[in-house]
């Protein structure tokens, strides 16, 4: 009976235990990612204006704005959606609908996985080799999205497999059963309800090409331009480069310089996941299982 | 021709006495399409065969139902009527199933043209997530209904037919899912109607319900078997008496070998006086 007894006691200790020790993992994780953006948001702020968005750089970049920089960064991360999001959601789809269960799939999709844990100067390097200098595109927005869709291809492959798989069989079956094709099946049922986590993990997917700094700059990225890019075979400014470039190659910036930079693409990467989460939740509104 | 020849070699082979056909009505029998005739079939899952040796015909126009204890093989084999088998893998189908006299199974037939001739209503209500109209139009636009106004009228008839008309016909903008469970299967019932199919196929239609909403389907069969042949999966005794005018004992004796068909025949004999001993102990409960 005490032994019981000692046992019940001992549970009901591990249980609180157990509890405090996941919360304060939760809390840590909270802080520090709430310090980085308030370091962010309260040393950026004073350096945003109409002006530092829209005028380009001056006297070394150490005065002026970042316009060309921005555009430089749109440029880049659209192309590389232009060019990433068909062929990782088709790939995608063929993996979760189509690719038979068998060693071939299963070693694909281990490729895909270790794709994704390749560091990305190593994607860097590919593309300089590969694009700039086998195929002779040169250093340019074009080499440097074709590295970046590299780089973000398994997390959009992976993340439209998975947004996929979650989606009830017996949706697929039903359209079958009316005689729809595989195709007809996914395309007005399947990808419809699996939009939203696909819509995430291209959103996901994107924002990191926006942040990455190695890969681009051995593809195209410059130090510095005095015009923007006219066509996707110039080189480029962006932001994660020249963040890299004030903080280490330019002596005497003036912080808010810095730190309004780096705000800039924080906040432009928040914009676009939030954008993102308020459609989802109204998708989810309308969907649920 | 075909037809005829195929039923005769069934028939000659028939397990059970063709005596007692279900709906005696040689003019209409005819002229109505929608009947399958299963002979000698298998199937197996990989190595391992589930189901042997099915003889049975059904018929056109009238609701058989399929009974036995679960894994008996009962919905595997109703799957194989509208090939929806093929799409798990690794699943072979031997003999001959025959729809209206024509093999379902050889090369030339398309599954996906086969599967608008014979429908399917799933056990748990499954409707797309989008809105009443949408889903019963599914089909007719996979067949390639464009118009407005001939898509409405179809959507209708099929609503009407699933009795689902009255309750939905202000609200067909609705998203499908802000139905009820019996509405949302009602609505699987007219999603599967729309697509004029000869056969429906139901695996426990009515197995996630509540009674009432039972009730509501039960009657729809009963409304529907003029105009479609229908198959039909319980697990309910009472139900099978209820709504069948065929019925099917299926029963897997050990897990060592497949699953066969006991007994079939007219629903009132199979229910009071059954030829076998196995199907009268099932019926009366003593297991399964």
């Amino acid at each position: 009976m005490s032994d019981r007894n000692r046992r019940a006691r001992n549970a009901r200790t591990v249980e609180v235990v157990m509890k405090v020790v996941t919360g304060a993992c939760v809390a840590l994780v909270i802080g520090a990612a709430m310090l980085i953006l308030g370091k962010i948001v309260i040393s950026g702020i004073p350096g945003i204006s109409l002006e530092f968005l829209f005028s380009k750089p001056g006297m070394g970049m150490r005065a002026g704005g970042i316009f060309p920089i921005i555009v430089g960064t749109l440029m880049l991360v659209t192309l590389t959606a232009v060019l990433v999001l068909p062929l990782g959601i088709m790939a995608g789809i063929y993996l979760a609908e189509y690719a038979p269960k068998n060693v071939v799939t299963r070693i694909v999709r281990l490729s895909i996985a270790n794709m994704a844990g390749v560091p990305s100067i190593v994607y860097g390097l590919f593309g300089l080799a590969v694009f700039v200098l086998l195929m002779q595109i040169g250093k340019s927005l074009l080499a440097s999205a074709l590295t970046l869709t590299c780089l973000t291809l398994p997390v959009i492959i992976t993340s439209t497999e998975e947004a996929l798989r979650q989606i009830p069989s017996d949706l697929r079956q039903a359209a079958l059963a009316l005689g729809a094709t595989r195709w007809r099946a996914i395309y007005k049922v399947i990808l419809p309800a699996a939009a939203p986590g696909i819509v995430t993990g291209s959103i996901l997917g994107l924002s990191r090409a926006a942040g990455e700094t190695a890969p681009i700059l051995v593809t195209g990225a410059a130090f510095f331009l005095p015009k923007l890019p006219d066509s996707v075979y110039s080189q480029y400014m962006s932001l994660p480069y020249h963040l890299y470039v004030l903080a280490t190659q330019v002596p005497n910036v003036p912080p808010e310089i810095t730190w309004g930079t780096a705000f800039v693409l924080v906040a432009g990467v928040s914009i676009v996941s939030m954008i993102a989460g308020a459609w989802r939740s109204v998708q989810r509104r309308k969907v649920k299982w | 021709m075909v037809m005829s020849a195929v039923l005769e070699e069934v028939t000659a082979e028939a397990p059970f006495a063709l005596s007692e056909p279900v709906r005696v009505d040689a003019d209409r029998a005819e002229k109505v399409s929608g009947s399958f005739s299963l002979k000698d079939v298998s199937v197996a899952y990989g190595n391992e065969t589930v189901i042997a040796g099915v003889n049975m015909l059904v018929p056109s126009r009238a609701v058989t139902a399929l009974i036995g204890p679960s894994g008996c093989g009962k919905s595997t084999l109703l799957r194989c009527l509208n090939r929806m088998n093929d799409e798990i893998g690794n699943v072979r189908v031997g003999g001959t199933i025959a729809l209206d006299g024509l093999d379902i199974y050889q090369k030339s037939i398309d599954p996906v043209d086969l599967r608008m001739r014979v429908g399917q209503v799933f056990q748990r209500p499954n409707p797309f997530p989008m809105s009443i109209y949408d889903n019963v139009a599914f089909g007719p636009r996979t067949q390639g209904v464009r118009k407005r106004d001939e898509l409405d009228a179809i959507i209708e008839a099929a609503l009407k037919d699933a009795a689902l008309w009255d309750e939905v016909k202000n609200h067909l903008k609705k998203h499908a899912f802000e139905l009820s469970g019996g509405q949302q299967q009602r609505l699987c019932i007219a999603r599967a109607l729309a697509t004029k199919p000869e056969v429906l196929l139901m695996d426990e239609p009515a197995s996630a319900l509540d009674p009432i909403s039972t009730q509501q389907i039960e009657d729809t069969i009963a409304e529907l078997k003029d105009m479609v042949t229908i198959v039909i999966v319980t697990h309910n005794m009472q139900q099978a008496a209820r709504i069948s005018d065929q019925t099917a004992f299926m029963l897997r004796e050990s897990m060592d070998q497949p699953a066969h068909l006991v007994e079939v025949g007219e629903t009132k004999r199979m229910f009071t006086n059954p030829d076998d001993k196995r199907t009268e102990s099932y019926i009366t409960g003593r297991f399964g």
